[in-house]
């Protein structure tokens, strides 16, 4: 489908439902695309499950998506930060779930979603609490002599991502480590939402930079 | 004497060969980078998506783009690049870092490492990228005090910390001494400011004195 060009954030979060599972891309703040979080808030979607590598930085962004009651349940890899704050209270209250995943699993589960792929092998976590789901221990295998836990994908109905520039096509391009999770969050959810710095011509964009191809994005919006 | 956070740094530099590929957790290990060779050809990695990581940025120049894993404002060097979560992260499962350094609660005798929680019911768990350091970096290296706060050995027959990785630890550095991890149990490298006996009857793991002891 052709990437919609939106006018305003507003337009761009439009039909986001209760209940859906979003996908946060940034690293801390870096990529986090802070603007579209923000419509968000105003759309007032709750019930949400949120997939983003950290819990909250400060009082903005995701952290402000938190702080309104928005979110049941948090997959990331790393909530505990010196400025957590907003997470910190919430879980010590037992108002939000946590589901820990390292890094790279986070990473990789989002991959496999986005690729087609049913499930995985991987060395990670082997012999440790995280090799462990709420349901017990998850399977694991030993394939040449090395043992491996099965990991499944992680579907995102909705992801919200903040990348560098987009065409109107709706290629993407990003800059520096704020890329992070947004080119795996792209494949890997229903509806992708990118906000950007700026929206330029078709053909302004070199074909072999373009990160995120435009059959990934749904939805752009500068900020 | 025993050695200061920066001389155990200095060691784990001298130990890094020229031309690796080497990621530094958050914290003390951050300090290596301070004391590798300015022509040693190694490559930074960071978790975040990027090689080739340059020092801090300088205050006023901060460009927050640009973070390392503990999300501070970094610098880029020449010939650096980025790259996606999945791929960073391919980087260390697929075997093709050289070295990474993390700190440590525990390590055991056996190379189990502990460094991600504390275990305790009030404390919220957070583990980033070290399970996937730790069974991903071709050798581990640990930076960590050989003692706690009460006393109590740091390297010990069994983590009773939440463990972050088995078998992984190839060799820690501490303020007293220098371990290596191998098939055939601890190996005692160098000490400072204290004997091999004296090492030995503080820990109530089995070591070996290095072949030049």
């Amino acid at each position: 489908m052709i990437t919609a060009i939106c006018e305003t954030t507003a337009e761009a979060v439009a039909g986001i439902e209760d209940g859906s599972t979003v996908l946060i891309g940034g690293f801390g703040m870096a990529g986090m695309p802070v603007e579209l979080i923000d419509a968000l808030i105003v759309q007032g979607a709750t019930d949400l499950t949120v997939v983003s590598n950290n819990a909250g930085n400060g009082d903005a962004g995701l952290a402000a998506l938190l702080a309104m009651g928005r979110v049941r349940k948090v997959i990331c890899s790393f909530p505990r930060q010196s400025d957590s704050w907003v997470f910190d209270r919430l879980y010590r209250a037992g108002e939000v779930e946590l589901e820990l995943v390292p890094q790279g699993n986070l990473a990789e589960r989002m991959r496999a979603a986005g690729a087609g792929i049913g499930a995985f092998f991987c060395p990670t976590a082997v012999g440790t609490p995280l090799a462990a789901g709420p349901d017990g221990p998850k399977e694991t295998r030993e394939i040449d002599g090395r043992t491996y836990v099965l990991e499944y994908p992680i579907h995102g109905d909705v992801a919200l991502i903040g990348a560098h520039r987009a065409d109107r096509m709706g290629n993407l391009v990003y800059r520096k480590t704020a890329r992070n999770f947004g080119p795996v969050m792209a494949t890997a959810a229903a509806t992708v939402i990118a906000q950007v710095h700026e929206v330029v011509e078709v053909g302004e964009i070199d074909p072999e930079t373009v990160v995120t191809p435009s059959i990934y994005v749904d939805r752009v919006v500068a900020v | 004497m025993t050695l200061t956070k920066q001389e155990m740094a200095q060691l784990v530099a001298r130990d890094i060969a020229p031309g690796s590929f080497v990621n530094l957790g958050i914290g003390q290990p951050t300090m290596v980078a301070d004391f590798l060779e300015p022509g040693s050809g190694v490559v930074l990695h960071t978790e975040n998506g990027m090689l080739n990581m340059g020092p801090a940025a300088r205050e006023g120049e901060e460009d927050w783009d640009l973070t390392n894993a503990g999300k501070e404002p970094v610098t880029e060097l020449p010939g650096a690049a980025y790259f996606h979560h999945a791929d960073s992260f391919a980087m260390m499962r697929g075997g093709h870092l050289d070295v990474c350094v993390l700190g440590a609660f525990q390590v055991s005798a056996g190379g189990d490492l502990a460094n991600w929680h504390t275990g305790a019911p009030d404390a919220i768990p957070a583990v980033g990228g070290a399970m996937d350091l730790a069974i991903g970096a071709k050798s581990v290296f640990v930076m960590m005090s050989l003692f706690a706060k009460d006393g109590s050995p740091k390297l010990v027959p069994a983590c009773t910390y939440p463990l972050t990785g088995v078998g992984c630890v190839d060799r820690v550095y501490t303020e007293h001494a220098v371990f290596d991890i191998g098939p055939s149990g601890v190996t005692v490298r160098e000490t400072f400011g204290l004997s091999y006996d004296e090492l030995a009857d503080r820990l109530d793991v089995e070591l070996r004195p290095h072949a030049s002891h």
